[in-house]
């Protein structure tokens, strides 16, 4: 997960208490003739940001997405725009406009026509219609695809009509409901930049539903991670990844090793956990703020777990296995460690030097670690 | 003005309109006229135009009576006639059924496994005549059938036969006509369910040690019984109520129930019992419309779900 | 998934596609016979088709039946998009699959009966209303608006069913007001369906002897009306030469209109 430095959102207005929401959603519910799809979702998105909400499927993302559009009406909970309230207003009449999963290009109309159509709905000049038109397929590198139909085009410039007729209208905001789905891996990874790139240049605030939580976690300012209806936890991506919530956030982006264990102490500024299964004392230097003695989770991811077969200055946060697997990467390999209590940890070590030459090999006895502040309890 | 219109079109009496003009229609024009064939089956006989009483009627004190009149069903209940008809329309009709499917399901297996190109074409051409007059083609067999037609003299040059055989007007020559119009109806929805199947299903009955035959009887057959059902109910419906074949081919010792009806309303101008024969043989067919409807809802279903 | 056919399938499509196009050859190849006698052949003649110009009954009896098509099949297709869209868009409403169960009735139903019904009611209704008044092209055109509808009903609702909601949402979320995405997205996307469910209902009311036996008021006679009453009394080559004329205008029709579907395919 290669991430590129952004300029893109510096002031982080979610950290400040007085900055005013863009998008705001409220207590918002749906259910379906009983079936919970949503469920009483509050959620505040900022202008200019890159918004994504992710989850398995059936989560309630994409009916969500839906309400935004006006597509779905809620069952309970306000919509705000812009400090205005659509939450009953039809789809037809809301600075909204979606970019869907099957990018819904009508087959019936070429490549201009379809980015016009938007617009035509309004009373806007043909000189203007055509002139905006013409701005919206440069945006997206397909001026010169105006007279194609859809069923001429690629996956990829499918993609890039259906962006430019859901940006061609200015919206406050453009939702995008898994846009790279149906494209493969290569060009997904392009894409994804393209589309931050065009974001950034048009400014329009983007928020976006996507399982694929590598999409999420390149492409956004912020995330927002559900389950069953519920928002599990909002953050950026780095806060989601290093500091997860929840055992359900944890295991939900990348992999993660976790202890049991007994809270034996909790101060102000670190937490020590007594686990058999870790065979140590798991020491994390954060406050937990829960009663001696209650079982918790400690996690660590694998490349923060350090590998060496010689034992470790420290005593805390230290174990030893034996060496089960290695999965090649190529870049990265993955050690399975297996420790005395049989819980096998995940260890992930940069390949510095060539697979011959490795230090650590099949049913090597070696010494895991890591820092204390690389590791995080988790309650739920 | 202009925000008026936005709110008509805003507003969902639009799309209820599409919902209420159909309804209306159907409602007055098939439900209302199936009621009224009811109540004139109650009626009796007048002389006149039209010629039946009225069910209900004004007595002295304004009291309003329901004469039923059950004369209409008794009358047909006590002439063999009608019960032998409803019995050889229902053979008729069964026999023209097993027909079709018996040449229409290789026929359907053949083209879904044919290759695309090759399919549609003839898929067209199993379509095809069923674009073209059922009258005219209920008329060809005519010229097939008689006596000196086609079929005999053929028979006869060949030699297999020396006097000519007697078909026209017989019983045969009804069923195959219902067999040779009816048969797209059997092929179309057989061939619906025979293209969904996966064929790998074959290949894996086969490597499991099925032969042929026992694939098919146990592959194919099951998995294409939705396609057998609706096309049988498709043939068998309308050709219990057939009128023109058995009019054309069968001459007159066909007595099938549709040209009974037909004879009593048009030639003895007795309304009232052709309207109970109508209700009968609704009431004689309404398994196998109920059938065919709960198979098409289930795939309306299938389509709506996807 | 195409495989080979084996000779038994072979043998079996040779004879059902020869049973299906023996008779209707035979009807064509006999038009051109100069004999009386449909079955002996004479020599090439062309007779019967001036003969079939010159049939002035048979020449108005078709101009009914194209009329009555004309119409029938136009307000089949109006009715049975409605009732498609009802069916397919408007969700769970009240009554709805008893709706469906009568939209597709008609096509089941014995002709003998609908036939006998649809004059019952319009006798009935003329005593009571007046209308309609009298039975001819009015009344031949409503039976075969009725039985038609249901045909057109099943293709739009299949052609609907299978139409991806996104296009119509599309269009709703860039501004296109409920009766908008109708004419401008669902319209044109169903088209198809709409052209085969017109021309299906016009040959339909074009062929149709029963229902129109029974609602036909006296000077309305259709074209099957016609033709039964004269092929009732045995074979007349003229039909036959009428026979030829109907099978090649259909069979360009059909050929023209799949050849123009599948151009425009999407």
């Amino acid at each position: 997960m290669v991430k590129k430095p952004k300029k893109r959102i510096d002031l982080q207005p979610w950290q400040d208490p007085k900055a005013k929401p863009y998008i705001h959603i409220e207590g918002v519910s749906k259910d379906f003739d009983g079936h919970v799809a949503v469920d009483s979702v509050t959620l505040s998105v900022f202008q200019g940001e890159f918004f994504s909400l992710l989850g398995p499927s059936g989560c309630g993302k994409t009916t969500l997405l839906r309400m935004l559009a006006g597509l779905e009406m809620p069952s309970q909970g306000k919509i705000y725009i812009d400090g205005v309230d659509v939450t009953r207003r039809p789809a037809y009449d809301r600075p909204v406009n979606m970019m869907f999963q099957s990018y819904a290009l009508f087959p019936h109309m070429n490549v201009e026509k379809n980015v016009a159509f938007g617009l035509k709905q309004e009373r806007i000049s043909r000189s203007e219609i055509n002139e905006r038109v013409k701005d919206a397929l440069r945006l997206v590198q397909m001026e010169t695809y105006g007279k194609r139909a859809p069923h001429q085009l690629s996956g990829g410039q499918k993609q890039r009509v259906a962006l430019a007729r859901s940006l061609v209208k200015r919206p406050k905001l453009l939702l995008l409901d898994e846009p790279l789905a149906a494209l493969d891996k290569r060009l997904r990874e392009q894409t994804q930049f393209e589309l931050v790139t065009i974001q950034e240049k048009v400014g329009v605030t983007f928020i976006m539903v996507t399982h694929d939580q590598e999409e999420a976690m390149t492409m956004s300012t912020r995330l927002g991670v559900m389950d069953h209806g519920r928002m599990r936890q909002i953050g950026t991506p780095n806060e989601i990844y290093e500091y997860p919530n929840s055992d359900y956030v944890a295991d939900f982006i990348g992999s993660i090793n976790k202890f049991e264990g007994r809270v034996a102490e909790d101060e102000t500024d670190h937490i020590l956990v007594e686990s058999e299964e870790a065979g140590c004392e798991l020491y994390v230097s954060h406050s937990a703020d829960v009663p001696i003695g209650s079982q918790v989770k400690v996690a660590i991811r694998p490349e923060k777990v350090m590998i060496s077969t010689s034992p470790p200055e420290q005593k805390r946060n230290s174990t030893r296995g034996i060496v089960k697997d290695i999965g090649y990467l190529g870049d990265v390999s993955i050690y399975h460690v297996e420790l005395a209590s049989g819980k096998i940890v995940l260890a992930t070590q940069p390949n510095l030097v060539r697979l011959a030459e490795r230090p650590v090999t099949w049913d090597d006895e070696v010494y895991l670690y890591w820092r204390a502040e690389n590791s995080i309890v988790l309650m739920t | 003005m202009r925000e008026l219109w936005k709110k008509i079109q805003d507003s969902y009496a639009g799309s209820y309109l599409a919902l209420i003009i159909p309804y209306a229609w159907i409602l007055l024009f098939f439900m209302i006229p199936f009621l009224i064939v009811l109540k004139i089956s109650f009626s009796d006989l007048k002389v006149g135009l039209p010629p039946y009483g009225p069910l209900l009627e004004w007595v002295e004190e304004g009291v309003l009576v329901i004469k039923l009149n059950f004369t209409n069903f008794a009358f047909i209940g006590t002439d063999s006639l009608y019960l032998f008809s409803y019995l050889e329309s229902l053979v008729i009709a069964v026999l023209g059924t097993i027909g079709c499917l018996l040449i229409g399901y290789p026929m359907a297996y053949g083209i879904a496994k044919a290759k695309p190109p090759f399919r549609t074409l003839l898929l067209m051409l199993v379509i095809l005549p069923f674009w073209t007059s059922f009258l005219l083609r209920v008329y060809a067999w005519i010229g097939i059938l008689s006596t000196s037609g086609l079929l005999n003299t053929a028979l006869m040059k060949v030699g297999i036969i020396s006097s000519p055989l007697s078909i026209l007007d017989t019983t045969y020559a009804t069923i195959i006509g219902i067999v040779y119009c009816y048969l797209p109806f059997m092929i179309l929805p057989l061939y619906a369910s025979l293209e969904k199947i996966d064929y790998t299903l074959m290949e894996a009955a086969y490597d499991l040690g099925a032969r042929p035959i026992q694939a098919f009887r146990r592959v194919i057959w099951p998995l294409s019984r939705p396609g057998v059902i609706a096309g049988s109910m498709l043939v068998l419906i309308p050709a219990v109520g057939e009128f023109v074949i058995p009019e054309l081919l069968g001459g007159s010792q066909t007595l099938m129930i549709g040209k009974v009806l037909w004879n009593e309303f048009f030639t003895n101008r007795d309304w009232p019992v052709a309207s109970a024969l109508a209700v009968l043989m609704l009431i004689l067919l309404v398994t196998p419309i109920a059938i065919f409807q709960r198979i098409q809802e289930r795939q309306v279903r299938f389509l709506d779900a996807d | 998934m195409p495989t080979k056919l084996s000779p038994f399938l072979k043998t079996c499509m040779i004879l059902g596609y020869a049973f299906l196009y023996v008779p209707i050859i035979t009807l064509i190849v006999f038009s051109f016979n100069s004999s009386r006698l449909v079955t002996v052949w004479q020599g090439f003649s062309t007779k019967w088709y001036v003969s079939l110009l010159q049939d002035d009954v048979l020449l108005k009896s078709a101009w009914v039946s194209l009329q009555v098509a004309t119409l029938a099949a136009t307000f089949a297709v109006i009715l049975g998009t409605l009732a498609a869209v009802a069916l397919v868009r408007l969700g769970r409403f009240r009554g709805r699959q008893f709706f469906g169960i009568l939209t597709t009735a008609p096509l089941v139903m014995p002709e003998v009966i609908t036939g006998l019904a649809l004059l019952l009611l319009f006798v009935g209704l003329e005593q009571m209303i007046g209308w309609p008044k009298g039975r001819g092209i009015l009344t031949i055109t409503i039976a075969h608006t009725t039985l038609c509808m249901a045909y057109v009903t099943i293709l739009v609702r299949g052609r609907l069913a299978e139409l991806d909601l996104s296009l119509e949402e599309a269009a709703r979320d860039l501004g296109a007001r409920p009766l908008k995405v109708f004419t401008a997205i669902t319209l044109p996307l169903i088209s198809p369906a709409l052209v085969s469910g017109w021309l299906l209902a016009f040959v339909l009311s074009l062929d149709d002897l029963v229902l129109a036996s029974f609602v036909a008021g006296p000077g309305s006679s259709t074209l099957p009306m016609v033709i039964f009453s004269s092929i009732r009394f045995g074979i007349s080559p003229q039909i036959n030469a009428l026979a030829t004329i109907i099978i090649t205008a259909v069979a360009i029709g059909v050929m023209g209109a799949g050849w123009l579907l599948h151009r425009k395919k999407y």
